[in-house]
């Protein structure tokens, strides 16, 4: 029993030490491979002051390899090639031809290793293709695969940073104060000419570009809080301010009868609306649903869904401005933004309604909606579903959708109330609605027509105002 | 004095010695139960490309159902007695009623027109009160974009359904097989629709509300 104890101790030990050696190493290094047929990664080894990998882990994935270990001798065979390497030795025989290359190959059991920085001279034969290897940063590039993106400002205002890229990318994004990081772990991304890009923006100034440890970087430097989206298929990244951003930089021009940053008691409103919450900044988020890729409905050869949704939010804007209600238009531009991140805007402003606008080629006159909540997914503690977000709201959404419809009908402008299962109605907190705008008769050019969007707006507009008390009430 | 070399016993526990045994042994049972269920499984034919109908084709008598057809005119939902013949396993027969639906629906003289190649695929009912139904690819992607027509197609799916198969609570609108977040830029398929909240939503697309 005496040895078992002894046994178990120095077990015991030696995991402990095992332990202490393996939090205290340096992280473990990688190889990224991009070819056409699989990008992948593979672990580096330390030997002799050189970065080494193994050849046959590389070929793997590529083709039909196998390799065979004899005595110092290592023979390995891609397709018809055949290379005859020995242990300790910095020369090879490929096809029976002598080739040198930087360091030594060296044989560890059955498995053969060779410095990376010999892929460039070993690769290009075996393969019979152009290999690019970035040794520094650990990126092995196979056939003509890489990636070429250029970085450029759109006009406009807030200006947009634009990126396109020669293939489409996946990059993960993160930010922290001043920045947005770009890291391609798995996109064949090479540098620009230059690795700083400047742009002249106070805004977005600058960008840079570097690589290392297999994954190509882009850090956009900016003085505003930015946001990444995708467009054309993954090809082109967007830069461009987020709403919170914007409507900082945009709050002081915005001609509004409003008490200087207060929603909560524009010139209009009676005493009693003091129950806003402290820290709503609009009254009113007007969504033009649609943008970017997705055109929403293909109205006609010349019209598109989303440039009417855009219209008609500026034109709603104007109208409840014009009655004091502050507002703020989630998409001013021809940008893409995802249905969550329109519902955040709205949930974190708070606003006291939230207006999505869609135009269609069906029906007469304009639809009102307000969400179909889905089934299930309650409320766990103070954590509100964000699925069922909309529920406690849902009745003082329907009583303004009445009170929307009850305007339209007003103005003799055909209009019915509906629930429909459209995002982002059930994730907003507060108030919502939708609404559809068809033309009145058969003509479609009505949809754009100024006249007939300042009917419709100028209807809810008048009715928002109305329900303010109890719009602006809700918590 | 003896020349034979001192030999020391080796110092194994008995217990360690029946532990390992019976480790061993359970080892190649496992051993062998894996290898006679690789070959049952490795033996069997193959039913993923088994393309034989699962069940023969829907014949006997027929049975009055109700369908709620969707009508583009006026945005409604219409309640359609029809005479079909009905299978009688309850899946089945929510297939059979989404089919029907959806021959009306690709009539050249159709109230709401579904692009050639629309397919119902499946209906699943998984107890308790959930139903899952799958729909090709072509209904989707050559479906009419707007809140309206797409809202419609669902109510009229899902209504018809839970109308004629008492106990749905809860659906699920799948297109080739998969998830996805709207059926033509609008209509929401990402959750599971309330079959509760959808009666109510059919009341509300009568004719003349």
């Amino acid at each position: 029993m005496a040895t078992i104890a002894v046994l178990a101790f120095v077990v015991a030990i030696l995991v402990v030490l095992c332990a202490m050696l393996s939090s205290g190493a340096a992280p473990e290094k990688h190889l990224t491979v991009y070819s056409v047929a699989a990008n992948y990664s593979l672990p580096l080894v330390q030997r002799e002051g050189r970065d080494y990998v193994g050849l046959l882990e590389i070929l793997e994935p590529l083709g039909k390899v196998n390799a065979r270990a004899d005595g110092s001798r290592w023979r390995l065979r891609y397709y018809r090639e055949e290379v005859d390497f020995q242990s300790g030795k910095s020369q090879c025989r490929i096809q029976g031809r002598q080739t040198a290359f930087p360091g030594k190959f060296l044989l560890e059991g059955d498995r053969g290793l060779v410095p990376v920085a010999a892929l460039n001279l070993l690769l290009p034969k075996i393969l019979g293709g152009p290999v690019s290897v970035h040794e520094d940063s650990e990126r092995l590039f196979i056939g003509n695969i890489a990636t070429h993106f250029t970085a450029s400002l759109a006009a406009g205002n807030p200006p947009r940073l634009v990126f396109n890229f020669t293939a489409p990318v996946n990059p993960s994004v993160s930010t922290e104060p001043g920045s947005l990081r770009l890291a391609f772990t798995r996109d064949p991304l090479v540098a620009p000419a230059s690795p700083t890009l400047t742009f002249g923006s106070k805004a977005i100034p600058s960008a840079t570009y570097s690589e290392g440890n297999g994954i190509a970087v882009v850090v956009v430097n900016s003085n505003v809080p930015v946001m990444a989206s995708f467009s054309n298929d993954g090809k082109t990244i967007t830069i461009s301010q987020t709403a919170q951003a914007v409507a900082q930089g945009a709050a002081p021009a915005t001609p509004t009868p409003a008490a200087p940053g207060s929603a909560a008691a524009p010139a209009q409103a009676p005493a009693s609306s003091g129950a806003t919450p402290a820290n709503r900044r609009y009254f009113a988020v007007v969504d033009a649903s649609h943008g970017g890729d997705d055109r929403g409905e293909t109205l006609s050869n010349s019209l598109l869904e989303k440039d009417v949704t855009v219209a008609l939010a500026h034109a709603l804007r104007q109208e409840l401005e014009s009655r004091g209600i502050t507002t703020l238009v989630l998409r001013d531009s021809d940008a893409n933004l995802a249905v969550d991140q329109r519902a955040v805007f709205a949930n974190a402003d708070h606003a006291a309604i939230y207006i999505a606008l869609h135009a269609s080629s069906s029906g007469h006159g304009v639809r009102v909606y307000t969400a179909l909540l889905p089934f299930g997914d309650e409320d766990r503690g103070p954590f509100r579903s964000w699925a069922t977000a909309q529920h406690a709201a849902l009745p003082l959404s329907q009583s303004a959708a009445t009170a929307v419809a009850g305007e339209l009908q007003k103005r003799q402008i055909p209009v019915r109330t509906l629930a429909a299962p459209l995002r982002p109605l059930n994730n907003i907190a507060g108030a919502a609605i939708g609404l559809e705008v068809s033309p009145v008769g058969a003509d479609l050019a009505q949809l754009s027509a100024p006249d007939y969007q300042q009917l419709v707006t100028s209807a809810v507009a008048t009715a928002v105002t109305a329900a303010r008390d109890q719009l602006g009430a809700a918590p | 004095m003896s020349d034979d070399p001192i030999r020391v016993a080796p110092y194994i526990p008995r217990h360690l010695v029946i532990a390992f045994a019976v480790m061993l042994a359970a080892a190649i049972t496992l051993f062998s139960y894996a290898v006679r269920m690789r070959n049952d499984v490795t033996g069997s034919p193959v039913t993923a490309n088994d393309t034989r109908p699962l069940a023969p084709p829907v014949a006997g008598p027929t049975e009055s159902v109700t369908l709620f057809v969707a009508h583009d005119e006026d945005g409604s939902l219409h309640a359609e007695a029809a005479q079909i013949p009905m299978p009688s396993g309850r899946q089945q027969r929510a297939e059979e009623l989404l089919s029907t639906l959806l021959s009306m629906y690709l009539d050249k003289n159709s109230p709401h027109v579904l692009g050639s190649g629309a397919e119902i695929r499946s209906v699943f009912l998984i107890d308790p009160g959930e139903a899952v139904i799958d729909v090709n690819s072509a209904f989707a992607d050559t479906h009419r974009s707007g809140v309206l027509v797409e809202e419609l197609t669902v109510a009229s799916l899902i209504h018809t359904v839970s109308v004629n198969t008492p106990g749905i609570q809860k659906v699920k609108i799948l297109v080739d097989g998969k998830e996805r977040d709207t059926l033509a830029g609008h209509a929401d398929l990402s959750s599971f629709y309330d079959v509760t909240a959808v009666n109510q939503l059919a009341a509300q697309l009568q004719p003349g509300q």
